[in-house]
């Protein structure tokens, strides 16, 4: 009985082993010459049309130029989410997240070269967006800047930036106004953040939560969202909404990258670099503010004009009040950090 | 092939065992095993700063707290489901009786989005709560209404099977003894299903515990008011800090197992009440 048991336990396991190993395998010199070629692109929720509207263009463009059919396999989720799966060996040919600090997080765990950020122009940000309010028809609560936000009975919707990404720009972009309006000193400038929290009636997990819980479910009177969203939410129901945007905001700069170990394991490196660059031409820069981010390219810029507001100051991640996105996420948003801080309360029974 | 003396009157032991303690080993224990060995990656000081920090322990507070008060809601409530379900022959009883199982098939972030939309102050039952005074949505309130949702079928479920099984020549006999119909319920009915009973609360309560998907979106995740631990594990992870994640999860997976075990020995002290 002992020995048949020990066979078939065998048996299982060695089946088992044989399907796990059975599913990988590699072919980065088949890829090169071969009539069609797929790439995945991994990138954070707002992006969905932006990429579906992008992906079209390129494909166009790369048999035009190659003569290869190439298929883009989009995937869309919370940016750091995103990071994480790559980093835990979901094949991304190329990533294009929230903020460069889910890109380096990557690049720390040995998949991307370090310099990413140089790789392309720009700091590998194709387009910018930034951070500004969605209102409810008509402004009741005449909200016009941030100091508007910490009166008394305005119901704030934002994101928690612990968990999202976009929730970091728009606590980053409040800390920019309050540095200005408050000369730099430190604590007053806690005191503001802590009172604008303090009329954050939900902290969803994500950017879109938020926004459902804003539009959908009516909650608040100013939603502090990317430019983009907000502009999709308008777009959606236009007489139920206004941007408003602030005279201080901040440059929010969405990355790029190639995934080094993927592309040189899949032979993708050439058709991955030409779709990231290609988000730099005319066409590209001409889809991008289509979809509300603002393209990098002046020029192309101009033509949306009557769309963004560009004459609100943006500070931006690497100016020296921030120093960068590793600085300003030990500083505000790890444990312990000012955020935290915010919230430093007792348990409520 | 020397026979064994026992031979199992069942055939096919050893293949069924071999698939048991493969599937066993791969989808539970090396998992849980590495939760372990990850959180002890730390050193016991960090690991203990991490999880007894006052966010952490409120975040311990919120789940056990709602999880629990779900749990007692849903085995009340769960008791007179199965009966009405078991005991009377009204129209569409299949149909309702399927219904039952629908919380186990809805994605959970689908079940926590539509109720939210259901009971926030501008929604369908959400507005009429409001004008008493009721907030449901973004409170603890909404957190348990979530957190009833997903345990209500487990309740349902594992007494519905007993009280078929019920016969109910017993309850004839106490009523013409002269029992009244509570005695009858406490004294006859009730011990049969006490064990069906306490399964579904545990499992009610332990699933409720790890719920997030759906709990998020109608929780508020306002810190020290309505954050849920799984919410204070994401957020680590966002932070890429997975050993803090896992320290949370180890502690959340201790409670878990302690609600079990309680649940588990109170059963073994029953049924052996019941044999004297």
């Amino acid at each position: 009985m002992k020995r048949k048991n020990l066979i078939t336990l065998g048996i299982v396991t060695t089946l088992l082993a044989g399907i796990l190993t059975g599913c990988s395998g590699n072919s980065a010199e088949a890829t090169k010459t071969a009539k069609s070629v797929e790439i995945t692109n991994v990138s954070y929720d707002p992006t969905r049309e932006l990429y579906e509207a992008y992906n079209v263009e390129f494909a166009k463009y790369w048999k035009e130029k190659t003569g290869q059919e190439v298929t883009i396999t989009q995937s869309h989720g919370g940016s750091g989410k995103q990071a994480r799966s790559v980093i835990e060996g979901n094949e991304a040919d190329v990533v294009t997240l929230a903020l460069g600090y889910d890109i380096t997080a990557i690049q720390e765990a040995g998949l991307i070269e370090e310099g990413w950020q140089s790789e392309f122009d720009n700091n590998s940000a194709p387009y910018t967006s930034t951070i500004v309010f969605l209102v409810r028809k008509g402004n009741p609560k005449q909200i016009t800047d941030w100091d508007d936000l910490i009166a008394d009975g305005v119901g704030i919707i934002t994101p928690n930036p612990k968990t999202s990404g976009g929730a970091r720009w728009n606590y980053l972009a409040a800390w920019a106004y309050a540095d200005q309006a408050y000369n730099h000193d430190e604590n007053k400038i806690l005191e503001f953040m802590k009172k604008l929290y303090s009329n954050v009636l939900v902290l969803d997990s994500g950017a879109r939560g938020a926004t459902t819980t804003f539009v959908e479910n009516g909650q608040g009177d100013v939603l502090l969202a990317w430019e983009n969203e907000a502009y999709l939410s308008m777009k959606e129901y236009p007489d139920e909404y206004e941007i408003v945007t602030p005279n201080i905001s901040i440059l929010a700069e969405p990355p790029v990258a190639i995934v080094d170990s993927v592309v040189d394991d899949r032979g993708t490196r050439e058709v991955g670099a030409a779709y990231l660059e290609y988000l730099y031409s005319d066409v590209g820069q001409k889809i991008a503010g289509e979809n509300y981010y603002r393209p990098s390219n002046p020029t192309i810029a101009e033509n949306f004009k009557d769309v963004f507001n560009f004459d609100v100051q943006l500070a931006t991640i690497d100016d020296e009040l921030f120093g960068g996105w590793d600085k300003a996420q030990e500083t505000h948003f790890n444990d312990g950090g000012t955020f935290d801080q915010i919230y430093d309360g007792e348990i409520q029974e | 092939m020397k026979r064994s003396r026992r031979k199992q009157v069942i055939p096919g032991f050893g293949i069924s065992m071999g698939v048991t303690l493969t599937l066993l080993s791969l989808i539970v224990l090396i998992p849980m095993a590495s939760l372990v060995i990850n959180a002890s990656g730390v050193g016991f000081s960090t690991f203990w700063e991490t999880v007894t920090d006052k966010r952490v322990l409120s975040g311990y507070y919120v789940s056990l707290l709602c999880s629990f008060t779900a749990a007692v809601v849903n085995a009340v409530f769960g008791v007179i489901l199965a009966w009405v379900l078991v005991r009377y022959d009204f129209p569409f009883k299949r149909f309702i009786d399927g219904l039952i199982e629908l919380p186990f098939a809805l994605p959970t972030a689908v079940a926590g989005i539509a109720l939210t939309n259901l009971y926030s102050d501008k929604g369908m039952i959400g507005q009429f709560l409001d004008q008493i005074g009721i907030k449901v949505a973004y409170t603890r309130i909404g957190i348990i209404i979530a957190m009833i949702f997903i345990g209500i079928p487990f309740v349902v479920r594992t007494i519905q099977p007993v009280l078929e099984d019920l016969d109910s020549q017993y309850e004839e006999a106490a009523n013409v003894l002269g029992a009244s119909k509570a005695k009858i319920f406490f004294r006859i009915i009730f011990p049969e299903i006490r064990p069906a009973l306490l399964t579904g609360f545990g499992l009610a309560f332990a699933r409720a515990l790890g719920e997030y998907g759906s709990v998020v979106f109608i929780a508020g995740n306002m810190p020290f008011k309505t954050e849920i631990a799984p919410l204070l594990i994401m957020g680590k992870l966002e932070q890429f800090d997975y050993h803090g994640a896992n320290a949370i999860a180890l502690v959340m997976l201790a409670f878990a197992f302690l609600i079990l075990f309680a649940i588990n020995s109170l059963q073994i002290h029953y049924s052996k009440f019941t044999k004297q």
